[in-house]
């Protein structure tokens, strides 16, 4: 184990922000109570939605899977506590748009029963294959729990792709955040574990743990926890923010950066949170799917803000009230922290994978949103940018919906880190314009897509109907000429057999007329009578005619 | 003299050649102007600029039978596309041709009442109805377009519009010049 020989590269911008952080650590993690109702959503990560394989009226245990992962990119969520599902319907979730999701409702019956896990984990994880261990944290539902959500399995399966460095990011720098630090003091040994076991998932040459120097008591747990045999060097960045920004952290460390557009892993580097770490040791070791999370629940309209252990569909409301926090005095409440989060009105959402920080403001402290003010072209905004972009620049287009040049200054390149707005002396919500502008973009591309599908479909449609009247008209044509033909020609067997038969009735009609069969043997009178007849049918027939 | 003239001739004569066989070579299948036009319209297939869908909307802008501002589904974005493409003035939409829908809709079918006549899979301009006689016909959402032309035929009612749906991961932040609008206005009533 080396430390801190390592060369610091500084990254350009950023800010040092007042951190807020050691009002929540001053408690040891809590476990929070069973809620009497856990949410689920289908959807707690980035790509597909799983799929709930469950119904209602199901009883389920903790740690049972209750959704599967569909396709690829997706990834399983579990029950939480044991209990009942008796609701299978769109829920809110915490996300800005207060949309509606799909989730699985639970009341749970308070006695946290568990699926049987005791065969299933494994100490020693390197008698596991790498693809038995990526398997593992699939079905245990692991998910980036730094924030972004995309499912780990895929993140630790990188293919032929050579891996030179793991970094494990522990720099955790928004402030009033603290939930990777208190999961550092009390369960440093876990997570290094958790590292160990992503290194032989990945076949990295070089593990390096990123860790702020504000975060004392970690640095000194996790020196601890790692031992001489293992190739993890733990390197001090200083506190600024974005420090913990994934590329930030790469470049602080390494001196490289992943290309514009492209991930990390193209210059041979993976980046992961330690909260995914501690919960990839709980799955392979363990044998435990991901149910539950640190939480930090801080923020001046909480009494004692802490950090807790939260099963994941616990209504935030739930733990609000838990923290004796006044409903009356909340201002507003944040997802995240106070420069990446957002706010979100339904306060009964539950708690998922990617939440770390409830972070709830007294009313007291809300302050009238100003009224931007015009840019005055300061450039403030473009010293502290940490990816050395043009915010000012990227506003004038944004504001004026020019989004072909607004891509020409890199806005997908924007990390929405904040810095901006914090400095901005016009009080302009820029990344509230950099978020709107990526969103119309997709949006855009998305309208581009389905009219080029259908205009394909209306093409085919016309291609199709203009097929059918041809072979319609063909059909028409071909019987039109088999009527024609003349009726002497036997292609039609049915033609033929009518005119077989009618061939036949007329020579018996013949044969009838030429011969009466009982003419013969007849005696004198019978003959007169019979020429009488003949005589009076001539006279008649002749009468007839004239 | 003599040489001059031949070798004009002769000239003359292998740039028609080289003529005769770009024209045939890169021959251009259709109206380029045609497809620039049709690639901004949002293919709704709708009908409602008059014209039997896109494309020949498309066409009849181009040989300048018909105005820009015919096209409700495409909206301002669209007849400004197309005004700067054909360097025309944009104009404000043509209330003949209907009105700029709230938003994006799709239709449904309430399977219940569906009496399997087909004349709604006759009407769809994508195929995007899927039945057949006297079985239940349902609606392929992904491929509605919206354009409501499924309604009107439908004998028993039975076609609803409802908005279309949309998933967190498709959802688009608010544009900050009307939040801060909409904010001063608050104040200048309050």
């Amino acid at each position: 184990m080396t430390t801190a020989n390592r060369k610091i590269f500084d990254f350009h911008g950023g800010l040092e922000l007042d951190e807020h952080k050691s009002i929540s650590t001053s408690r040891p993690i809590e476990i929070a109570p069973i809620p009497p109702l856990l949410v689920l959503p289908i959807i707690q990560h980035i790509g597909n939605a799983a799929k709930v394989s469950v119904s209602v009226g199901d009883t389920v245990l903790k740690g049972q899977c209750i959704a599967n992962s569909e396709g690829r990119v997706s990834a399983r969520v579990h029950a939480s506590s044991s209990g009942k599902v008796i609701a299978i319907e769109p829920r809110s979730v915490p996300h800005p748009s207060n949309l509606k999701v799909e989730s699985v409702v639970i009341q749970t019956d308070g006695r946290d029963r568990e699926i049987d896990t005791s065969n299933v984990g494994v100490t020693q994880f390197k008698t596991l294959s790498t693809r038995d261990i990526h398997q593992r944290i699939q079905d245990a539902g692991i998910v980036g729990l730094g924030g972004a959500g995309f499912p780990s399995h895929i993140k630790l399966n990188v293919g032929e792709q050579p891996v030179n460095t793991l970094i494990l990011n522990a720099a955790e720098c928004e402030p009033y955040i603290s939930c990777d630090d208190m999961l550092m003091r009390e369960h440093a040994e876990e997570i290094v574990n958790g590292l160990r076991i992503m290194q032989y998932a990945l076949s990295a040459q070089h593990c390096i743990i990123g860790i702020e120097d504000n975060k004392v008591e970690a640095f000194s747990a996790l020196q601890k926890a790692i031992t001489d045999q293992d190739d993890i060097e733990l390197v001090r960045v200083p506190t600024r923010y974005p420090a913990g920004g994934e590329r930030q952290l790469i470049y602080t460390l390494t001196g490289q950066q992943a290309p514009s557009q492209g991930r990390p892993l193209d210059i041979g580097i993976v980046c992961h949170n330690v909260g995914t770490a501690f919960a990839v040791n709980n799955a392979i070791v363990d044998g435990q799917p991901l149910t539950s999370r640190v939480v930090t629940i801080t923020g001046s309209g909480i009494p004692q803000p802490r950090n807790m252990q939260v099963r994941l569909g616990t209504p935030i409301e739930f733990l609000l009230e838990h923290c004796h926090s006044n409903k009356n005095d909340i201002g507003k409440i944040l997802i995240g922290g106070p420069m990446m989060g957002y706010q979100i009105n339904a306060y009964h959402a539950p708690i998922t994978k990617t939440c770390n920080c409830v972070l709830v403001m007294h009313q007291r402290d809300i302050t009238a949103a100003e009224t931007p003010l015009p840019c005055i072209r300061c450039g403030d905004c473009n010293d502290v940018c940490p990816v050395n972009l043009l915010p000012q620049q990227l506003y004038w287009h944004a504001r004026a919906q020019e989004f072909d040049n607004i891509q020409d200054y890199n806005l997908f390149d924007c990390i929405e880190c904040g810095c901006c707005d914090v400095v901005c002396p016009s009080r302009i919500p820029l990344v509230q314009y950099f978020r709107f502008s990526k969103t119309t973009i997709w949006q855009q591309e998305r309208d581009k897509e389905k009219s080029d599908k259908a205009r394909e479909r209306h093409e085919l449609r016309l291609e199709r109907l203009e097929r059918e009247k041809r072979e319609k008209r063909e059909r028409h044509n071909r019987k039109k000429a088999a009527l024609k033909k003349s009726p002497e020609q036997k292609d039609d067997p049915k033609k033929a057999a009518i005119l077989a038969a009618m061939k036949r009735v007329q020579e018996k009609k013949t044969q009838t007329s030429a011969a009466p069969a009982n003419t013969e043997n007849l005696n004198k009178e019978q003959q007169a009578k019979i020429d009488e007849a003949d005589a009076r049918r001539n006279k008649q027939k002749e009468s007839e005619s004239s | 003299m003599f040489t001059a003239i031949v070798t004009l001739l002769i000239i003359s004569v292998v740039f028609g050649l080289i003529l005769g066989f770009a024209a045939v070579r890169f021959k251009v299948e259709s109206d380029p102007v045609v497809d620039k036009i049709d690639a901004l319209l949002p293919q709704t297939q709708c009908g409602q600029c008059t014209y039997p869908g896109c494309r020949p909307y498309a066409e009849a802008i181009a040989n300048g039978e018909a105005e820009i501002n015919q096209c409700p589904p495409g909206g301002e974005p669209t007849i400004i596309a197309l005004a700067d493409l054909l360097g025309r003035d944009p104009l404000p939409l043509n209330p003949e041709n209907g009105e700029v829908k709230e938003e994006k809709t799709v239709v449904i079918i309430d399977e219940e009442i569906c009496i399997g006549c087909t004349l709604c899979i006759q009407a769809c301009p994508v195929d995007a109805i899927l039945g057949a006689a006297k079985q239940m016909h349902t609606i392929i959402v992904e491929n509605c377009t919206g354009c409501d032309l499924c309604i009107p035929p439908c004998p028993v009612d039975c076609i609803y519009i409802v908005p279309e749906k949309t998933e967190t991961n498709q959802w688009q932040w608010p544009n900050p010049n009307d939040v801060t609008e909409l904010k001063s206005n608050q104040d200048q009533s309050a």
